[in-house]
């Protein structure tokens, strides 16, 4: 550790403004902070400072997300098998989904943070830790069989468009890992949605649909049971099938505090809401589901726990949170019964929900400043 | 007592190194007035160095209020005028002699004095500055008419003086104070009480004020959070509010004439070995202080408590408000992979050390910033610690985009720096909220003024 210490405080000089490698400040300090916390101290206001900062905060967002990948990889393996007639051993299945998946993290990773450190390093300001979340978000609402080009092209639309153009971490309207699924959603649809692309290095002859898909033509008969699709062994993009795997992140994320339990709650009333409201009209399959399949299928889970609960695109006054998850759940049932062009309705009802946020905050905060004019013109008269 | 006001956002952060409830003098010739700790004075020199001063004889005026008076604590030799950078006054230091001379005021009896003549005394003898004024934290205008006076009894921050202990046996002088404060004000003079823990007869048994009694963590003990309950401010609105050794100090220059600036002050913090009380004038030097009786780490010395109090040196001095001197050790170090390691020591409002589940446990904390400084990210954590019905987040964003109008509007007026001293520790992007708030307020008066 000494040893460590030492020979970057050796380097250091070189980095630092007037040095030879002055145009690397930000990514020395992003390897320097993430070895070392800074022995910085503080110089007004409180002396002393609770001992979470943005790397605990990201790296437990990424922890919470582990279960869901680790049952992706598995996941992958295993549907390709099953999709070609095979049963193999567990081991197998997973280096397949492996070697699927990986690639997919590593070209996220690369290209993001490559970006991050980029401009970081233009505006003069530390690399933010965001894009360790969604340098893994990426990959999760990926299918398994995307080409790596795309979550390259994909990513680094997401962290310029979605983010960096509105000033960077923190300013972004979108969620900016949704952004990116939205972009290949739109720009090649082929390979984002349809039956063949659920399943990696699927044989032809296989349906490979997933429930969304079979909804979609009114098929609820080949519906898989409720408990494969809570416990996940569907298909699906690579990280947002088991159910339960993410109600596992979803305790790290409650437990610690992270993750904004308010949110989580509102977004399954709000689609629980709609899917009864649906069932009462029941006229097609469809609305007949039962309010709660609507919970395990999809995106719905995934989403709700780690895309509508990012705090920069929610929003972030504790009433407008309720009103902010209760219509990203409300809306994406809506959409996936209704439109058929789209059959995830939670990607599009949380990138909608997330260019109202500001409003509903906006009218939140409205009745707080109401109330205090009240109160003076109360005093006045 | 009435009713009790429950504060349930807050947080208590226990620390090592509490009082000892015992009072020892604390033996110092060296003291210190520093206009640095009063908000928007500008310093008129009355006295240059060698004069010969009393308790009581003005050291310099505000400049733009030259009503105010800010006038010596004891009595000697002025020593030093010490400057800063653009001339700013940093302090006037004073060597006593140990003959306690005093100027006369006269003692009198403040029930039969008119509003103008309480006024006067408590200006010529300095003891006005101890009046401060919601919006702004300022020194109180003299020509003001209050909406209502508020005293906090108590004190709800890390390792806070016990005020019920401090004015043990002070009765007289503390109802005296009280009875000087109830002429500058048409409105009421709110006492306000901890509901668990003020059992002191001086403040429950004082007549002609309205007693309050507040529970919770802190802020509870903050006199914003008590206003902001009882009696909310609107633009335009001003209120008062001073603390109890204040009205002491009120008290005893009605009951003797005199200004004497008697402070009981509490040492505190881990790197203290013996913490316990001391008896001490305003302005004392801390360095006899703590000789010999703190660690031989790095230390911080703070005058007043973790939250808000100042920074000062060795050979510094205490603050004319101040009633606590901390002692926390730095934080100059770097920690190998610090946020990823569970960290089972570490002090955190977040569940994401272990620590939360050990919730009686006293820390040593430091003063490592525990990260680098990022952009406003999580939401919903202020309002855990922010007992306002006001938005914390978007209150500090509207100061820092200084747009005035929305400030005004989202409340401003009741809150201070100090309100979100705690906001300011649990922040995990690491900004000196204090700081902008600061700013926000300054900006708000020259706009008002």
């Amino acid at each position: 550790m000494k040893l460590l210490r030492d020979f970057i405080d050796k380097q250091k000089p070189h980095f630092v403004k007037g040095g030879k490698f002055e145009k690397l400040e930000s990514t020395f300090d992003a390897f320097e902070t993430f070895l070392f916390v800074p022995d910085k101290v503080t110089q007004s206001g409180a002396h002393i400072r609770d001992a979470i900062d943005m790397k605990r905060t990201m790296i437990i967002v990424v922890l919470a997300m582990i279960p869901a990948l680790l049952f992706g990889i598995w996941n992958v393996g295993y549907q390709h098998f099953i999709s070609n007639g095979m049963a193999p051993d567990f081991w197998p299945m997973v280096v397949f989904g492996l070697l699927k998946v990986l690639p997919v993290i590593v070209v996220s990773y690369v290209v993001g943070l490559g970006i991050e450190f980029a401009f970081a390093q233009s505006r003069g300001h530390e690399v933010n830790e965001g894009f360790l979340v969604s340098g893994m978000l990426i990959p999760l609402v990926m299918p398994p069989d995307v080409p790596l080009w795309m979550v390259a092209v994909a990513t680094a639309f997401a962290v310029i468009i979605g983010k960096e153009v509105f000033g960077g971490t923190g300013m972004n309207i979108l969620n900016p890992a949704l952004t990116a699924r939205a972009f290949l959603f739109f720009a090649y649809p082929s390979e984002m949605s349809g039956d063949k692309v659920w399943i990696a290095e699927k044989a032809d002859a296989f349906s490979g649909a997933t429930p969304l898909g079979h909804l979609l033509v009114l098929d609820a008969d080949n519906m898989p049971s409720d408990w494969s699709m809570f416990l996940g062994t569907i298909p699906g993009s690579i990280g947002e099938t088991s159910t339960l795997a993410i109600i596992l992140g979803a305790i790290v994320l409650v437990a610690t505090g992270i993750g904004s339990l308010r949110i989580m709650l509102s977004v399954i009333g709000g689609g629980l809401v709609m899917g009864w409201l649906f069932n009462l009209w029941g006229a097609n399959a469809y609305m007949d589901i039962p309010a709660y399949q609507h919970l395990i299928m999809g995106g719905f889970a995934f989403g709700t726990v780690f895309m509508a609960t990012d705090p920069v695109s929610a929003s972030q006054t504790n009433r407008g949170k309720l009103i902010y998850g209760f219509l990203i759940g409300f809306i994406a049932v809506l959409i996936r019964v209704f439109n058929p062009a789209y059959p995830e309705g939670m990607m599009l009802s949380i990138l909608l929900m997330n260019v109202f946020a500001p409003l509903i905050d906006y009218n939140v905060v409205q009745s707080n400043i109401k109330k205090r004019l009240k109160r003076a013109k109360a005093v006045l008269a | 007592m009435s009713t009790v006001t429950k504060i349930k956002k807050g947080l208590d952060i226990k620390m090592i190194g509490e009082a000892e409830k015992t009072i020892k003098d604390h033996v110092t010739d060296q003291f210190a007035i520093k206009p640095i700790d009063f908000i928007g004075v500008f310093p008129k020199m009355l006295v240059k160095e060698g004069d010969l001063v009393k308790a009581g004889t003005p050291l310099y005026v505000d400049k733009y209020r030259d009503n105010i008076l800010f006038t010596s604590s004891v009595s000697g030799k002025v020593k030093e005028v010490k400057r800063g950078p653009k001339r700013i006054l940093l302090a006037i230091k004073i060597e006593a002699d140990g003959k306690e001379e005093a100027i006369d005021f006269k003692a009198e009896n403040p029930a039969k004095l008119s509003r103008d003549a309480v006024v006067k005394k408590l200006i010529e003898s300095g003891v006005w500055p101890f009046i401060r004024q919601r919006p702004y934290s300022i020194i109180a205008n003299p020509s003001d008419k209050p909406k209502a006076i508020f005293i906090s009894t108590f004190d709800s921050a890390p390792l806070a003086p016990d005020n019920d202990f401090i004015v043990h046996g002070q009765g007289e002088a503390f109802q005296t104070g009280i009875d000087a404060l109830l002429k500058l004000t048409e409105g009421k003079v709110h006492l306000n009480v901890d509901a668990d823990s003020t059992s002191s007869k001086v403040f429950t048994q004082t007549k002609g004020v309205e007693i309050n009694a507040f529970s919770g963590p802190h802020p509870s003990g903050n006199v914003g959070v008590q206003i902001n309950k009882i009696s909310p401010l609107n633009k335009g609105e001003v209120v008062w509010y001073l603390y109890p050794q204040d009205v002491l100090t009120i008290g005893r220059l009605f009951l003797t004439g005199k200004f004497d600036a008697t402070r009981i002050i509490a040492l505190t913090g881990s790197e203290v070995m013996r913490p316990a009380y001391y008896k001490t004038k305003i302005g004392a030097a801390i360095e006899p202080l703590v000789k010999g009786n703190v660690t031989t780490v790095e230390k911080r010395y703070i005058s007043g408590n973790v939250l808000t109090g100042k920074q000062i040196d060795l050979d510094g001095y205490l603050s004319f408000y101040h009633n606590q001197l901390t002692v926390i050790p730095e934080g100059n170090y770097f920690e190998l992979f610090g946020w990823a390691l569970p960290g089972f020591n570490k002090f955190s409002m977040s569940r994401s050390y272990p620590s939360f589940l050990f919730k009686n446990k006293k820390y040593r904390l430091d003063t490592n910033y525990h990260g680098g400084h990022r952009a406003l990210v999580m939401t919903g954590e202020f309002e855990k610690v922010f007992p306002f019905d006001i938005y914390p987040l978007q209150l500090i964003k509207a100061i820092m985009v200084e747009d005035i109008d929305l400030m005004e509007n989202l409340g401003i007026y009741e809150v201070d720096e100090e309100d979100f001293a705690l906001c300011e520790v649990i922040d995990t992007s690491k900004t000196n909220i204090q700081e902008i708030v600061r700013k926000g307020l300054d900006l708000m008066r020259k706009e008002m003024s």
